[in-house]
């Protein structure tokens, strides 16, 4: 898999960290409440097929990144820095 | 039909014409008592005591594929009880005990091989790591010894025991461990419960699962409605897709483990041996191919085949530890689906709909369980209380933090197992 860097180009997997699916852009309020912070901490959609998760280019730029991918292809669709991304969301 | 020597003469005799299927392939009928998802090794071990131990006949295994197709036949094979931390400590420990006899239980040949496992390790940090560990088994009850170096050089003096940069100090050996046909496994306990009545449905999807007021009904499959007063989820590598058909959202991620095997070669490997410093472990079959694997890929995915980096690390790591392994061909690679949940041990319990039962997150440790997580699960459907060896695999530990059980300390979070 190669992953495509907005600031790089496109990237061998090696240089990145997985960090986790994309919910983590989504933290919930400190006093949202046990159960949703049980959810978003511990529980997943885990899809088989699209998904939107979270790499640290931690080998190259240093960016975090969202990428959309496939994870039963290994398709990878396109990827966006993580920090645009929550931007847009607030 | 019983296996016996004097069988195998005799059909070796006649031309071994008598042989007949091992289990039928019936039409599903409009209603059982217990549905279960999943033909897998799980979900057919639990078949199969749920009738030989409670007496229980109504049953059906809903396979959306064929016996024996899905991860219980891309596993390693590897057996054996030398967990650290209650829950896992006495679970597995039941699970070896039903390996033991499993091959007489089920008049099948599973070849279980007790070959023995040897832990290395390679610091002095290691060291004092696994001597709590083995005092751990043995406070269970199980076995193990601590080896010095020149043990574990007498047991395996192919390995680079000078390595510079690691050495091995020495090795937990835990001889009760070792190996089974995982395909054997299946199948004998799919022939052991369609003995005793269990229908078998191959090529039946569940499409949806029917809850009413609060209460399971049955399930939708690709060959029609089957309705049910209990039904039971065991497939680990979906248990995600499965889940949310009843509305539930599990906390699981589901990771590629990859395995390769090697051209037969002549005996060289006598056990299973665990490299502490690299991913790595190995074995040899019993038809001569060496096989080993390695840790996960790392990154969600359901593609049942990993990416060349961790094939490089397990490389890497093989020649370090035995450079005598840089000779062997490898034939094949393939990946399962790792049901990974949080603190990297399993769930078996109650959901919050009535009459639906959850097993799943068995994380790399599947192939092991197979006799002790039907076992268990099988009591908690059968009589709605877990059994004693599975009180602690409960699905709530997350919300609560009580009774985690995170052998590798890394804390309870997806991404560290």
């Amino acid at each position: 898999m190669r992953l495509p860097c907005p600031h790089c180009g496109i990237r061998d997997i090696r240089e990145f960290d997985y960090m986790g699916h994309a919910l983590a852009l989504e933290r919930p309020a400190p006093d949202a409440g046990a159960a949703v912070w049980d959810d978003y901490v511990h529980n997943r959609e885990n899809p088989a097929g699209e998904t939107r998760d979270l790499w640290y280019h931690g080998l190259g730029c240093g960016a975090w990144l969202v990428v959309h991918r496939n994870t039963v292809t290994h398709e990878v669709y396109g990827a966006q820095l993580a920090r645009d991304v929550k931007g847009a969301g607030q | 039909m019983r296996f016996s020597g004097f069988r195998i003469l005799k059909e070796g005799l006649t031309g071994n014409k008598g042989w007949r299927p091992h289990w039928r392939d019936p039409e599903p009928k409009a209603e059982y008592d217990i549905v279960i998802i999943g033909g897998g090794g799980h979900g057919l071990s639990t078949a199969y005591y749920l009738a030989k131990e409670h007496g229980l006949r109504n049953i059906a295994v809903l396979e959306k594929g064929y016996i024996g197709g899905g991860n219980v036949g891309r596993n390693t094979t590897i057996v054996r009880a030398n967990y650290n931390l209650p829950g896992n400590s006495e679970f597995y420990s039941h699970s070896l005990k039903l390996w033991e006899g499993l091959e007489q239980d089920l008049n099948y040949n599973v070849m279980m091989s007790q070959r023995g496992v040897l832990n290395l390790f390679h610091s002095d940090g290691q060291r004092d790591y696994a001597a709590r560990r083995a005092n751990s088994m043995i406070n269970q009850g199980d076995d193990a010894q601590l080896l010095d170096r020149e043990a574990v050089r007498r047991m395996v003096p192919f390995l680079d025991f000078d390595n510079l940069r690691f050495p091995v100090f020495g090795g937990l050996y835990h001889a009760r461990g070792g190996t089974a046909r995982h395909d054997a496994v299946a199948w004998g306990y799919a022939r052991g419960a369609d003995q005793r009545g269990v229908d078998l449905l191959q090529n039946c999807e569940v499409t949806g699962i029917d809850v009413e007021n609060g209460r399971v009904r049955g399930v939708q499959t690709s060959r029609g409605p089957i309705r049910a007063k209990k039904v039971a989820m065991v497939v680990a590598g979906r248990s995600s897709q499965v889940a949310a058909l009843a509305g539930m959202r599990l906390p699981i991620e589901s990771h590629i483990l990859q395995a390769f095997v090697t051209e037969g070669l002549k005996p060289l490997i006598d056990h299973v041996v665990t490299f502490g410093m690299g991913h790595f472990y190995i074995s040899q079959s019993d038809k001569g191919g060496l096989v080993f694997g390695g840790d996960l890929d790392f990154y969600a995915s359901y593609a049942a085949r990993g990416n060349l980096p961790m094939a490089e690390h397990v490389m890497e790591a093989a020649m370090t530890l035995m450079p005598a392994i840089g000779k062997a061909r490898v034939l094949r690679s393939w990946g399962g689906i790792m049901d990974m949940s949080p603190d990297g041990s399993p769930i078996i319990d109650k959901t919050d709909i009535e009459g639906l039962y959850l097993n799943c997150g068995w994380c790399y440790g599947g192939f092991k369980a197979v006799p002790g997580s039907g076992h268990c699960f099988a009591h908690l459907i059968a009589q709605d209380r877990p059994h004693p060896a599975a009180t602690r695999l409960r699905l709530d530990r997350f919300r609560t933090g009580r009774g985690l059980m995170d052998e590798e300390g890394t804390g309870a979070q997806h991404n560290l197992h």
